[in-house]
């Protein structure tokens, strides 16, 4: 399974996901340069995080509108898996590849730590090593994490299992106490109607192996491996 | 021609930034203060051989395309001859 790391101008997070996808899930990862509309025939696309563009205007503002996004929207249209961590969460809400909108924290302040997250939908390509319910441990580092959509984008997100992601405490309750930047419904991480294109704000590529503190980070890409494998 | 943008959130919305200043300038003592809303300005210079309605359609096209997200932004905008 043959991974493309997109990289715009400003992301810096894309050495992490090209690292835990050649070092830990063991598989095939080339880079892709925002300027050209070439996925080099990948099987998965990593939009990673950082701060494409400066975050000039909004996150994801400029960004969305690079050669690249294109390709990556075509390829997401037909069925392709696309995987946005955390600034790539916010490119793909820009893009219109994912509903909704990533505010400022509602602290208005940068939060960096590791948070729980609980499963809601371990029935997905992204998940699906996991127990459905299963809390994760999985850090963030993020201004602007603030989920934000209408009402009726968020019944229809809730009715058709595509959020994917909770805030919990460690027990896996979905509290105020439990969210850290305000998102609406503690949401952390959604997927497109298709459930092949997710968006999440945790960073499971900074939580993936032991020198790290905690490996629950590892099982999305684990769980992408092994849903391709058995295609 | 000058084309002025202004971007705020929809009224639906909630803005934290602005919630905040409404609470400094309250403690700061300022009389008959209501709700505080944050946004953003953009200065637009246009090619002066556009026309008015040629203007108005770009400009328009600019907020609504790039310097908006509609998803919890709305614009409006003046123009200066």
């Amino acid at each position: 399974m043959k991974f493309g790391v997109i990289i715009f101008p400003g992301s810096n997070c894309d050495h992490d996901a090209y690292w835990t996808i050649q070092q830990v899930a063991k598989q095939p990862v080339t880079f892709l340069w925002h300027e050209s509309h070439n996925l080099e025939n990948c099987d998965a696309i990593i939009v990673p995080g950082g701060f494409a563009f400066g975050d000039y205007l909004r996150t994801g503002a400029i960004a969305k509108f690079s050669p690249v996004m294109e390709s990556v929207k075509k390829f997401a249209d037909s069925g392709g898996i696309v995987l946005g961590i955390c600034n790539g969460f916010q490119i793909l809400c820009e893009a219109g590849l994912l509903p909704g909108a990533l505010m400022r924290n509602v602290g208005l302040k940068y939060i960096c730590k590791p948070v729980h997250v609980r499963v809601e939908n371990a029935d997905t390509l992204f998940t699906s090593t996991c127990r459905q319910g299963e809390v994760l441990t999985i850090p963030i580092g993020h201004m602007e994490g603030n989920y934000f959509c209408d009402d009726s984008t968020l019944a229809e997100l809730q009715r058709d299992q595509r959020i994917v992601f909770r805030y919990s405490t460690a027990a896996g309750e979905i509290t105020p106490e439990a969210n850290p930047n305000g998102s609406r419904d503690n949401i952390a991480g959604i997927c497109s109607p298709g459930r092949n294109v997710l968006g999440m704000m945790p960073h499971p590529e900074r939580a993936a192996e032991p020198e790290l503190g905690c490996t629950d980070g590892c099982k999305v890409f684990q769980s992408l491996v092994g849903a391709m494998a058995s295609k | 021609m000058k084309a002025y943008v202004y971007v705020s959130l929809k009224k639906s919305v909630l803005d934290p930034q602005g919630k905040t200043i409404q609470g400094a300038l309250k403690k700061m003592g300022y009389k008959g203060l209501g709700d505080v809303r944050q946004g953003k300005y953009f200065e637009l210079t246009l090619d002066g051989e556009l026309t008015k309605s040629e203007v108005e359609s770009e400009v328009e096209r600019i907020a609504r395309e790039v310097l908006t997200n509609p998803v919890i932004e709305e614009y409006r905008y003046s123009l200066e001859e």
